[in-house]
Formats: structure tokens, C-alpha cells, sequence
């Protein structure tokens, strides 16, 4: 009764800074992340222990999540709620990822909305195949996403740096981005 | 890569706000509807007696069937783009087109001598429905699944084949005008049969394009 009132407390909270997220609000939507990413961890990790996978891609399916919700974004009904959202697109990844280790026989994966209670922290050694990925994509591109996400500049910084205008590093950000899924999805082949 | 940075990779891709995704749809289908259109005056044309077939209810049946099966597939495949959708009763929609086309029959095997029924039912140009009908969906069937794109469906071939028929009903609509054809027998025979080429075509489409 009281994990139900909480994750409706979530859930809610959640719209909210999706919302804003939305509007522009690029500080809340980074705290939106890596709250989504935290329970996604939990929802994957359990999946993969039941379907006895182990767990070296839990950080690759948190990504590619997190990467699928920003460039779905369009696909969430501002007026309906985010985590049913947020874990049919998580539990899509899992299947994905699943698939990729050819499992065959799926364990029954947990409902999103009963790991929201019980949310998992980055493993702080935990890599993802991006880097690799991001190798694939063209010298400029790779710059721009490497220095924004790696090394944490600004778009302003990182077009001074490469001497581009603002608008032309935000467009090579969002190409690389889209670019990134589906480089993604063709290695889940 | 961590997620960490990853996140700030994503939180700095604040693109400015695109078109909605039922817009872009609904643009499509419309663009995709036009060209056929064109292509259909182009190469058929409605045909010469139309304005007084209106009174037989027989040839406006082909319309409401064709309508029938264009509208819930269109609301249906939007609706399917969202992860989280589920069909639920609206795939009840697709008996509106079905349970139309079995009244029609009925209706028809009452009213035409048996002996009838089966020049009825192959009618004057029933190659002619199974190509054209194809495609005439095809710019449809095209611009819907571009505009999917955007969307995240569970299925994609599901989603894909919803367009398909969405794209089919299209095509139907205008091809019904052009077709000698009114009975009922041969439109339940052969519209049905050129909607699942399209739709199949639409389901391996999507299946292909709309992977997300």
C-alpha cells in the first residue's frame, strides 16, 4: 500500500521534470536521467539474473534506454504517465539485449513500477559499448560527442574549441546521437 | 562509456520542439493520400457514369466498406507508435469494415438468383482491382512509414502492417470509384485479398525500417 502511494509519488514527480525537461530545462532532465537510469538498472539487472545471463550489459541496456527515451521523447503523451513510458521502452531494450545473447526462453520480465522502490546506483566501473560505437561515427561527429560527454564541456565551449558555430555543434550533436541508436541496434543484430 | 556522461551528451541535445508525432502523421497520410490521387486521375480516372452510380447503394457501399477499413487502421497505427500502447478494444474497429462487408454479401446473395452469384463474384476485371489497389497504396504506404520513423512501436511489423492497411483503404477508396465492379461478392473477394498484399508488404517494411 505505502511502495503504491510512493510510486505514484514518483511517477508523478517524474512528469513533471519530463515536462520541464520538454520546455528546456536542461538541469532537471539531467537529474530526470539518472533517476530513470537508476531504476532501469534495478529492472534489468533482475531480468538478467532470472534469465541467468549474468550481468555484463546492464550498462549497455540503461544507455541504450536512456538514449531511446531521449530521441522517443515525442512518443510520451504529456498528459498520461511517464514510468508505463519509461519501462515499455526499458523492457524493449531488455528483450533486445536478451536476443543479442541469443536467449531464447524469456523469463517473465518485472514490472517497471515495482522497481521504482528500490532504484541502483552506476557502477563506477561499469563501461558501456558507446565509446566503441562512438568510434564508428565520423571524426567531427566523434569529437563533439566525446567532448561534451566525456569531458563534460558546453556546447559553447566545444564550438570555440572547434571553431563551429553553436548551431552547427548542437546539429552534429543530434545526428551523432540518432547515429549512436542505430549503430547500437545494428550491433544488437 | 558511463552513464554519467552519456547523460550530459543527452541533457545538451535540446533540439528545438519538432512537429508532433500525430501531426507528422496525419501530414503524411494526407501528402501520400494526394499523390494518389493524382496518379488516379492520371491513370484511371473516376469512371464515366459516377455521378449517377451515387444513387445505387451498391456502389456507395464500396465507399463506406473502403472508409471502414481506412479510418480505424490509421487510428490504430498511430495509436500503436507509442511504446507503452496497447490495442486493447479498439482492434474491435477492424469488425466495422468485416461485419460490413458480410451484410453486403448477405444482402446480395437475397436479392441476385444463385446463378448469378458467381459472375458476380469474379466480375469484369478482378486482375485489374489486385494491381491497382497495390498500387495505388504505394505513396501512402511510403510517406506513412517515413513518418514512423519517429514513433517507438513494440512491433514494428505490426505497426508496418496497420500502415499498409491504412494505405490499402486509401487506395481502395479511390480505386472503387474507377471499378465496374459494385457487388458486394466481388468487392468482399477482392478488396480483402488486395489489402492483405499491402498490409504484408507494409508488415516486412516495418518490420525493417521501424526497429528502434
Amino acid at each position: 500500500m505505502s511502495a503504491s502511494v510512493s510510486d505514484g509519488q514518483v511517477d508523478e514527480k517524474w512528469a513533471e521534470m519530463m515536462r520541464a525537461a520538454i520546455a528546456g530545462d536542461e538541469a532537471v532532465y539531467r537529474r530526470l536521467l539518472e533517476e530513470i537510469g537508476r531504476s532501469v538498472r534495478a529492472m534489468a539487472r533482475g531480468a538478467f539474473s532470472r534469465a541467468r545471463v549474468g550481468d555484463a550489459d546492464v550498462e549497455d541496456v540503461v544507455q541504450e534506454t536512456l538514449l531511446a527515451i531521449h530521441l522517443k521523447r515525442n512518443t510520451w503523451d504529456g498528459g498520461l504517465r511517464l514510468a508505463p513510458w519509461v519501462g515499455a521502452i526499458a523492457r524493449h531494450k531488455i528483450i533486445d539485449a536478451m536476443r543479442r545473447r541469443g536467449t531464447r526462453r524469456f523469463q517473465p520480465i518485472e514490472d517497471f513500477e515495482t522497481v521504482l522502490a528500490a532504484p541502483e546506483a552506476e557502477d563506477p566501473h561499469a563501461r558501456s559499448d558507446a565509446e566503441r560505437l562512438i568510434a564508428q561515427l565520423g571524426p567531427r561527429q566523434r569529437d563533439i560527442v566525446r567532448s561534451i560527454s566525456l569531458e563534460g564541456q558546453s556546447i559553447a565551449a566545444t564550438a570555440a574549441r572547434l571553431s563551429m558555430s553553436e548551431g552547427a555543434v548542437r546539429v552534429a550533436l543530434h545526428r551523432s546521437l540518432k547515429l549512436l541508436a542505430s549503430v547500437w541496434r545494428g550491433a544488437s543484430q | 562509456m558511463k552513464t554519467s556522461e552519456l547523460i550530459q551528451a543527452l541533457a545538451a541535445d535540446q533540439s528545438p520542439r519538432r512537429i508532433s508525432l500525430g501531426a507528422r502523421f496525419c501530414l503524411a497520410l494526407g501528402v501520400g493520400a494526394l499523390v494518389s490521387v493524382w496518379l488516379f486521375m492520371m491513370m484511371l480516372g473516376p469512371r464515366s457514369n459516377f455521378v449517377a452510380s451515387l444513387q445505387s447503394v451498391r456502389f456507395d457501399l464500396k465507399f463506406v466498406d473502403t472508409l471502414a477499413l481506412a479510418l480505424p487502421a490509421a487510428v490504430l497505427c498511430l495509436r500503436v507508435l507509442r511504446p507503452d500502447a496497447r490495442i486493447g478494444v479498439f482492434g474491435f474497429a477492424f469488425l466495422a469494415p468485416v461485419v460490413l462487408l458480410a451484410a453486403g454479401v448477405i444482402g446480395e446473395l437475397m436479392f441476385v438468383p444463385a446463378d448469378l452469384w458467381g459472375t458476380r463474384m469474379i466480375g469484369s476485371n478482378s486482375m485489374h482491382c489486385l494491381m491497382m489497389v497495390p498500387l495505388l497504396s504505394i505513396a501512402p504506404l511510403a510517406a506513412l512509414l517515413l513518418a514512423m520513423r519517429a514513433g517507438a512501436p513494440q512491433n514494428p511489423g505490426i505497426a508496418g502492417a496497420l500502415a499498409g492497411a491504412a494505405a490499402a483503404g486509401v487506395a481502395a477508396t479511390l480505386y472503387a470509384a474507377n471499378c465496374p465492379d459494385d457487388s458486394p461478392l466481388f468487392v468482399a473477394s477482392w478488396y480483402p485479398l488486395a489489402t492483405i498484399i499491402v498490409a504484408a508488404i507494409g508488415a516486412v517494411a516495418g518490420a525493417r525500417l521501424l526497429r528502434w
